[in-house]
């Protein structure tokens, strides 16, 4: 007699809770629902799964087993591989890690970008988030200082032994091109768009012009205007450093779209909202700053961050204006003899690059916008 | 003395706090500060154009170009041509990039967008770390690398990879595909084709009216493709076949005959509309979850089949959302294609913002005329989606 047969008798309500259904709990349960719940879903799995296996081998081979870290050149790489080019020839990327950092920057001197990275990261922890030592309103002032601490650390003068800007390239001029268009766009961006809903009839045309003739031009031209043509509307015989007038182009650009981001917001409010700071007597700007503005940011941070992570992958482009930013100069290293034509390795790693920076900021976006959700939503 | 003074003072200051008066005021100042901008901006163009002996003039249009437009499907261009040539073909180049990219992108996108919403996890999973991996690299490097892979991975031309019995041809000069040839009669079957399409939308047209009137459903979409298809098939057999191809075939180091899509123009293509696919997933992937739940019950409670209700209920509504940032992707995938100019694809800011600009030393001239082109496409572009919001908007009571 097994004890499964026992028959024990229980009063109503006794009886323990038996397990769930092997069918609709556990992983069976969930492969069935999620992945073979009708005859289409099968052969979708079925269809993934032949993909996946055509894909992730290859590209784990690639990256991880056949590639080589330690060479000296191209040769030496294919030679410790059991075929050449089976795998990623990192060993190129390493051995320019450095250049892809820093470009030019005279090393002795490289305590200064390093430096200024980190202030930048005290920066931006101290905005973002909301525990930090010592008042916010500090934090927020050292994050406004910022950029002009960076300038004169990264440019020299004052004490400092002076860099030109010609020397700025790969990751460094990267940082310094996406940094700078994303903290002077935001507040010139939202005056623009104030301005195109201002009550007063040239000003709006003035902001509307502007808006819509950024946005409708490409970056491109934008920064070949810079690169040839800006110096003729400047007195003559004044000289402009070329990423000065980059850093104004990218500033403009991304202003004219946060202005746009800005704008729906302002418009989500309800005119409720206007009138009762009307009602309490506050000025146009003191209404913007207590009431207006701090809900229509709040509704406008998706689409704020979208721009910025928009600036920042367009701060590529400065390469077809000539600037060796990291995708510049890497290109040039493809030149190079000892490590000509690594193209693949090059991309991958800018990719990633760029994917880990921009990634990051677009899933802040969504934590930030779940912790400022102030709805009463269930 | 001193209340004298302070009478003037407060006048001004009542001008100043009088609301109407003070905006006018500010905006004289405005106007004012933005007139004078300009006139000095002006008049140091003039100073410096003048001080190396340049002058403002359209007239280098009609120069000869003296450089090379590989690529110029359209019209004839060579050498000679002049400026003005270069830059049409740079124009054409462009919208024909921008019109293929927005078909393909479309495509790609709303299967895209569509897969994200499968109820498949694995599907699920797959689109999504497909498009956020392509939405967060810059476009540019995208462009870069599949124009690299296309030009070092795929073959020389003597070894390329051969489709479909040996006519269509994939190496790193490009894609050779069989060009159509229309002989004679080719014309009326084409003119049957337009009639064809005429009657099925008048067909569609008159059943939707005894649709109104009756309730009675025709099936419209299997009616009018049998119309179209049926016309134009008994066409195109009546009038003997008027179609040949033109196979592209291998000659010394490259192709002759077919039609060739440049490793430019591919890469260019491809990259633009991949990466503007995974932006418009996330568009039709929102709009379509922006219609609540509540729309198919509701449909489902007065009788409708599945297909009816996305048809008539799910879509229409989808759209709304879908179909302004829909176009701004649009414009963003037509000015993006400028990015051209990394992989010498001829576009208008390769040739005439480029090449051109190069050679004459014209700059203000040549950057007018290209972003003046792109300011008109942004126009077209955002006039067409104010039209289309009218239509679809909600008719509110």
């Amino acid at each position: 007699m097994s004890d499964r047969h026992s028959t024990k008798e229980y009063l109503p309500g006794t009886h323990p809770d038996l397990p769930p259904p092997v069918r609709t709990t556990g992983p069976i349960a969930w492969a069935r629902i999620n992945l073979l719940s009708s005859p289409l879903n099968i052969l979708l799995t079925i269809l993934s799964i032949g993909i996946l296996y055509l894909i992730i081998p290859g590209v784990v081979d690639w990256v991880f087993v056949n590639a080589v870290w330690d060479a000296t050149d191209r040769k030496d790489c294919w030679a410790q591989m059991d075929t050449a080019r089976d795998g990623a020839c990192w060993a190129f990327i390493k051995d320019s890690f450095q250049l892809f950092l820093y470009g030019w920057y005279p090393e002795s001197e490289r305590w200064r970008p390093n430096l200024c990275f980190l202030l930048f990261l005290l920066a931006v922890v101290g905005v973002l988030k909301e525990k930090m030592p010592g008042k916010r309103k500090y934090w927020l002032w050292f994050a406004v200082v910022f950029p002009f601490l960076a300038a004169w650390l990264l440019l020299g003068g004052l004490g400092l032994p002076p860099v030109s800007t010609k020397q700025f390239g790969g990751i460094l001029l990267t940082l310094i091109i996406g940094v700078a268009g994303v903290a002077f766009s935001l507040p010139i961006g939202i005056l623009l768009a104030l301005g195109r809903r201002s009550k007063l009839p040239a000003l709006r045309t003035i902001c509307v012009l502007f808006i819509e003739f950024i946005r409708g031009v490409p970056l491109i031209t934008l920064l070949f205007v810079a690169s040839t043509m800006l110096t003729y509307f400047l007195p003559p015989g004044s000289t402009f450093d070329l990423l000065m007038r980059v850093l104004i182009m990218v500033t403009l650009f991304a202003s004219a779209y946060i202005a746009e981001v800005v704008r729906g917001g302002l418009q989500g409010l309800s005119s409720g909202q206007y009138e009762a700071a009307d009602s309490l007597g506050l000025t146009y700007w003191r209404a913007h700053q207590l009431i207006i503005l701090p809900q229509a940011l709040k509704i406008s941070i998706p689409g704020i961050i979208n721009t910025f992570i928009g600036t920042y992958k367009d701060s590529t482009l400065v390469i077809i204006i000539g600037m060796l930013d990291i995708l510049g100069l890497g290109r040039a290293r493809l030149n190079d003899a000892d490590w000509l034509g690594l193209a693949p390795e090059l991309y991958v790693f800018i990719a990633l690059f760029f994917f880990i920076c921009c990634f990051s900021m677009a899933r802040y976006s969504v934590s930030l916008e779940k912790r400022l959700e102030t709805d009463h939503r269930r | 003395m001193t209340t004298a003074r302070a009478k003037s003072n407060n006048r001004l200051l009542r001008i100043w706090r009088h609301q109407e008066s003070r905006a006018v005021i500010i905006q004289i100042v405005t106007m004012a500060v933005v007139a004078a901008l300009i006139a000095l901006i002006a008049r140091n163009v003039v100073i410096n154009l003048a001080a190396i002996g340049k002058e403002f003039s359209f007239g280098f249009l009609s120069w000869p170009a003296a450089y090379d437009i590989t690529f110029s499907p359209f019209i004839e261009y060579t050498n000679q041509s002049t400026h003005l040539r270069a830059a049409a073909v740079g124009i054409l180049n462009t919208l024909l990039v921008a019109f293929c990219g927005i078909v393909l992108a479309s495509i790609l996108g709303f299967t895209l967008g569509i897969l994200r919403l499968s109820n498949n996890w694995l599907i699920n999973r797959i689109a999504y770390v497909f498009v956020e991996f392509v939405r967060n690299v810059p476009i540019l490097i995208h462009i870069l690398a599949f124009y690299s892979l296309i030009v070092v991975i795929l073959p020389k031309p003597k070894n390329s990879k051969v489709f479909f019995n040996e006519s269509f041809f994939l190496s790193n000069r490009g894609f050779y595909v069989p060009s159509p040839v229309f002989e004679s009669g080719a014309t009326i079957v084409g003119v049957i084709f337009i009639v064809a399409v005429v009657a099925a939308l008048l067909f569609r047209r008159w059943a939707r009216g005894v649709q109104n009137q009756t309730g009675k459903i025709y099936p419209v979409f299997w009616i009018s493709s049998a119309i179209v298809i049926g016309a134009t098939g008994i066409a195109f057999l009546a009038t003997g076949m008027p179609l040949s191809w033109d196979v592209p075939v291998l000659k010394g180091f490259n192709f002759k005959g077919g039609m060739a899509l440049k490793p430019e123009f591919l890469a260019l293509w491809i990259a633009l509309s991949y990466y503007t696919a995974c932006f418009i997933a996330e568009i039709v992937r929102a709009g379509i979850l922006a219609v609540s739940h509540g729309q198919t019950e509701a449909a489902n409670a007065m009788g409708l089949r599945p297909n009816r209700t996305l048809q008539l209920i799910v879509i229409p509504q989808a759209l709304r959302v879908i179909v302004p940032p829909l176009c701004s992707q649009y414009l963003n995938l037509t000015k993006n294609s400028s990015l051209a100019i990394a992989i010498g694809y001829m576009d208008i800011t390769a040739t005439i913002g480029g090449i051109s600009l190069m050679q004459t030393g014209k700059e203000m001239e040549t950057m007018i005329i290209v972003m003046g082109f792109y300011l008109v496409i942004s126009l077209i572009i955002s006039a067409f989606m104010n039209w289309f919001n009218q239509r679809i908007k909600m008719t509110e009571r």
